[in-house]
């Protein structure tokens, strides 16, 4: 079969621009005298800000009929192996290239007061995270996706270690280690399927779309290939068991670092579980369903329920992430294209929510040096703008019809109870919970009266907080009413995967849908007739 | 009887012949230099070694092929080549990183040079003896230097202990190694390792006790400078006691050296014995790699963590050496390039970090390294992110090669022990990573680096880091020499 690799409409490339460019920002930074700290504030928002920017021309140029990859860009990288440097986007990625960049932004405004010292290695961890974070989500061959995984943890595991709380060093340590040992298994497999290829086709490649398409990996192969991927990605996500890592890098990183990591961080298991997993092992991707499924079933009840024993707001975030992501998981195991679609957007969805949930304590954090919910109580008459902000994001992050949220739940359990009604019977009750825990987090917080004097004290928020939480609310808002847009950049690329997962899906589904229309007319004809007679 | 002795062809051993003059004259010359200069014995010999680096370079060109000389004794070929500009470049480095430290230490002698040169000649000899017993030759040759080098701040007693160890060990281990080579030719009637192997095919003596008793004792008289378990005991000691540049040095070059000699051995001498060797080689690769790791967790001392980290990267070589194929010949070659580049620099930091009466060799002698010395610190991170194998540094590409050439010879779970070695790894380096980054500076002297010592950790720097990002002219490099090396047996 002739492999299509993608094309470039720009002509010119464009995703390396957008990968590298922050990082660029990071070199010019490491030049400037650290005491100038105001000017590296704003010059490393500015690069954020224009990496954004630059991200939206591909939303823009995006050709949303074909799932080909698209602004690729591929030469070799390292000849003696085989290894391509192999750039590109599809409806899977795009999206989340945008959220880093909408992320990456919004963070680095965000740390403006809260970044108190070494401002210059702070704005420059920030930088090479990103650049960091966009090469996983665009590189398309195993050994550029695997260095840009690895390359991503050091500025992390920095951020934490350094701009972190009170148990910063155990938490940062943690975080990489943790992820370092699933990745290591990754690796493995990854080198495994490379000298599979080059058994099958003799050509010695890592190249992503030539493995998928020019190779069938026999089965039992492709058992322990995905465990193995299994372990790098189900870390990542986190899925349980692998979660325990998440509430306290959490809980010990900056605000900023908290946004990435649930924002960001976390879509990359998922992403990497779409992206390769499904397409490469699609026999033991079906075999695994159930395994999956329960681990997402019991991630997302034992998130939620963890979430509402928590003192602590950032912890209470933490664990609704891993309930969330649980439900991402989830869908995506649904395997249909409804739950594919439904597990992409509520990716973004809780990149955005739970992002702006962590900048919600952050800001409370900055004012009142505390996060614990007992602490607080009443303040929405002291701070009016802030609750109204933080009512519309806990309110997106429970799927509130007219919210983001709430379109993405929706669409992620029809799928799910498309494939199997009793999986779908208990993620529901994650979103019940879900609720539970957030509108009693919001009421013993805001409502009732003042319980601390104070807390009268608090100032409400300035314009740089309204600036970098507005845009997020209106992602909110857009995507709650008007999803269409999100959904189309995403629906021919994941059709295309279902198809390859299950192949003949789609041709079932239009028998199944023939039948069924056959069967009704032929019982309205049949109505006709008793009414002739 | 008629004995014509066959002229041998020297020119394939110019730069051994170049070794010895440069080191003799460098001896003659130390004369006329008065005590407080012998700094310039010390750039004269880099000058020296940089040259022969680029004669060596020439001399892949005529290598297409492995070509012997000296009667079958003695092979030049690319697999040589290489080590022999691995050795070079270690020695250079060295320099580089002694020539304010001497001075520092009150010991700035000009035999220090001419003793590193001495050993290098050894290591060189090493590298290409294609007969046991000039492979002899070329270990003793290093390791007497070594001992002596090991030992040179003859006033401190840490000092002496160590070489008196290392010195102790070797001469026994020495001995074993001859004891091998005896008997491997009680059993085959020869030394020349072509000769062994033929005389193993024709007779078939796959399995012959005696010669699995030599391979044991061949592996037992490399395993010492590799530093593999359990021969690895000496390692801590000295490298905390000797000169922390020659640490670096014995931390890199002997350890290719022999890891060289074991290879060219075991692949062209006894490789009818891989199924023997193989099992010894992964057990006792496991264990090395286990035993090193699991112990530089409990390492305070930075030159005592690095000897036990330099002992699990032994363990992660010896996947290459195990996995017998072209690949394995490709990884070691480039691990080593990558492993001299990125262990030099982290003793580079070590010996940066020397200051009054402060050694600069505990872990916590790095604390507040980021907020005092950034540029020091950053580049310290780049050394510990390649040595913990983590991208986009050579280390990772090296790792990659030994990870991917053990998995292609089936050890799949060797190398998921590798794998878990790794992370355990990087806790401990990034222990260091943290006391710079995250923990905040005491008030203490200012360290006064040395021009060299500069040069030699931009140098090993940015190669660790070029490297890493656009490893493919040194791949290529390792790949052709790979190829080439096993062209010897067909």
């Amino acid at each position: 079969m002739e492999l299509n690799f993608g094309t470039n409409v720009f002509g010119f490339p464009i995703l390396s621009l957008v990968t590298y460019l922050p990082l660029a920002g990071a070199i010019f930074i490491l030049f400037v005298n650290k005491e100038k700290v105001k000017f590296i504030k704003y010059f490393a928002f500015a690069v954020a800000l224009v990496d954004f920017f630059i991200s939206i021309a591909l939303w823009l140029g995006f050709d949303r009929s074909t799932w080909h990859f698209q602004f690729v860009e591929r030469c070799s990288w390292i000849k003696a192996l085989g290894v391509e440097y192999y750039f590109g986007v599809d409806g899977i990625s795009l999206l989340l290239v945008l959220l880093t960049t909408f992320l990456t932004a919004i963070s680095v405004l965000s740390s403006f007061n809260y970044i108190k010292e070494r401002d210059k290695e702070y704005y420059i961890a920030m930088l090479v995270l990103e650049t960091g974070m966009l090469g996983v989500f665009v590189a398309l061959d195993m050994f550029l996706f695997y260095v840009f995984w690895e390359v991503m943890l050091v500025p992390m595991y920095f951020l934490i270690g350094v701009w972190g709380g009170p148990r910063k060093l155990y938490a940062a340590i943690k975080f990489f280690l943790y992820t370092l040992f699933g990745s290591l298994f990754m690796l493995i497999a990854i080198i495994s399927m490379y000298f599979l290829y080059h058994h099958i086709t003799g050509v010695w490649s890592f190249n992503f779309v030539k493995w998928t398409y020019n190779m069938h990996i026999p089965a039992g192969f492709q058992f322990w290939l995905f465990l193995a991927f299994f372990l790098g990605f189900a870390i990542k996500v986190p899925l349980f068991p692998f979660h325990t890592w998440l509430p306290d890098a959490h809980v010990e990183a900056p605000t900023a670092g908290s946004v990435i990591l649930a924002g960001v961080l976390l879509k990359m298991g998922t992403y990497g579980f779409i992206r390769f997993s499904l397409p490469l092992f699609p026999e033991a991707s079906k075999y695994f369903i159930p395994f999956v499924a329960i681990l997402s079933i019991i991630a997302i009840i034992y998130g939620a329920l963890c979430a509402l024993a928590q003192e602590d707001m950032k912890k209470l975030v933490a664990y609704s992430s891993v309930s969330h992501m649980g439900l991402v998981m989830l869908a995506m195991f649904a395997l249909n294209p409804m739950g594919l679609e439904g597990s992409l957007l509520q990716m973004i969805n809780h990149g955005v929510s739970t992002g702006a949930l962590f900048l919600i304590v952050g800001i409370v954090y900055e004012r009142a040096h505390t996060r614990l919910i007992k602490d607080f109580g009443g303040i929405s008459k002291v701070v009016p703008a802030f609750a109204a902000f933080f009512m519309i994001t806990m309110l997106s992050s429970i799927g509130l019809p007219g919210l983001n949220g709430f379109i993405g739940e929706f669409t992620c359990l029809a799928g799910v109870f498309k494939h199997n009604w009793v999986y779908a019977a208990f993620a529901v009750t994650g979103v019940i919970l879900g609720a539970g825990y957030m509108l009693w987090l919001y009421q013993r917080t805001m409502f009732g009266r003042i319980t601390h004097e104070k807390n009268l004290k608090l100032t409400d928020m300035n314009l740089r907080e309204w600036i970098y939480m507005t845009p997020l609310v209106i992602t909110f808002i857009w995507i709650g009413i008007y999803p269409k847009p999100f959904f189309n950049i995403m629906k021919v690329s994941v059709d295309h995967l279902v198809e390859r997962v299950n192949p003949g899906y789609f041709k079932q589904k239009a028998q199944h849908e023939a039948k069924l229309k056959e069967a009704l007319l032929k019982l309205s004809h049949g109505e006709k007739a008793q009414a002739l007679d | 009887m008629n004995v014509s002795v066959p002229v041998p062809n020297l020119s394939l051993i110019g730069p051994e012949i170049l070794m010895l003059v440069l080191s003799c004259g460098l001896l003659m010359v130390d004369l006329f230099i008065p005590k407080d200069r012998k700094r310039i014995v010390g750039v004269l010999a880099l000058l020296g070694v940089v040259i022969i680096g680029l004669v060596t370079a020439t001399y892949w060109v005529g290598l297409s092929k492995p070509v012997t000389t000296f009667s079958g004794t003695f092979v030049m070929d690319r697999f040589a080549l290489m080590f022999k500009e691995v050795f070079l470049f270690c020695t250079a480095i060295t320099i580089l990183l002694s020539l304010k430290y001497l001075e520092m230490e009150g010991v700035s002698l000009g035999e220090y040079y001419a003793l590193m040169l001495f050993c290098t000649l050894g290591m060189m000899i090493m590298v290409s003896g294609a007969d046991l017993i000039v492979i002899y030759l070329g270990i003793e040759t290093m390791a007497l230097s070594v001992y002596v080098l090991a030992g040179f701040m003859r006033f401190n007693q840490k000092c002496n202990e160590a070489a008196l160890k290392y010195f102790l060990l070797g001469v026994f281990i020495s001995g074993i190694l001859l004891y091998g080579i005896a008997l491997t030719y009680a059993a085959t009637g020869s030394t020349q390792l072509a000769q062994v192997a033929s005389v193993v095919k024709a007779k078939g003596l796959g399995s012959n006790p005696l010669l699995v008793v030599a391979m044991f004792l061949l592996a037992a008289g490399f395993g010492l400078e590799i530093a593999m378990a359990p021969f690895h005991f000496w390692a801590p000691d000295v490298y905390e006691g000797a000169p922390t540049p020659i640490t670096a040095f014995i931390s890199v070059a002997p350890k290719a050296a022999a890891f060289a000699a074991l290879i060219r051995v075991f692949f062209y001498g006894i490789q009818l014995l891989m199924p023997h060797w193989q099992v010894l080689l992964w057990i006792i690769c496991a264990v090395t790699m286990t035993l090193g790791n699991v112990t530089a967790l409990l390492q305070e001392n930075m030159k005592r963590m690095l000897a036990y980290s330099s002992i699990a990267h032994a363990g992660y070589i010896l996947l290459g050496v195990l996995a017998a194929n072209q690949m394995g010949v490709q990884g070691v070659t480039f691990y080593f390039f990558a492993y001299a580049f990125m262990n030099m620099g982290a003793f580079g930091l070590v010996i940066y970090l020397k200051r009054g009466n402060i050694v600069g060799d505990r872990v916590d002698d790095f604390t507040g390294l980021a907020q005092t010395h950034p540029l020091a610190a950053v580049i310290m991170v780049i050394f510990l992110l390649s040595l913990a194998g983590i991208p986009p540094t050579a280390g990772f590409v090296g790792k990659f090669l030994l990870f991917a050439a053990a998995i292609k010879a089936g050890f799949y779970w060797l190398v998921v022990i590798a794998a878990l070695n790794s992370v355990i790894a990087l806790f401990y380096y990034f222990r260091v990573a943290k006391v710079m980054y995250m923990k905040n500076p005491e008030p203490l002297p200012q360290p006064v680096p040395g021009k060299g010592l500069v040069l030699a950790l931009a140098l090993v720097s940015v190669f660790t880091l070029v490297f890493g990002i656009f490893p493919q002219p040194l791949m290529a490099l390792a790949k052709n020499t790979a190829h080439t090396f096993f062209m010897f047996m067909s």
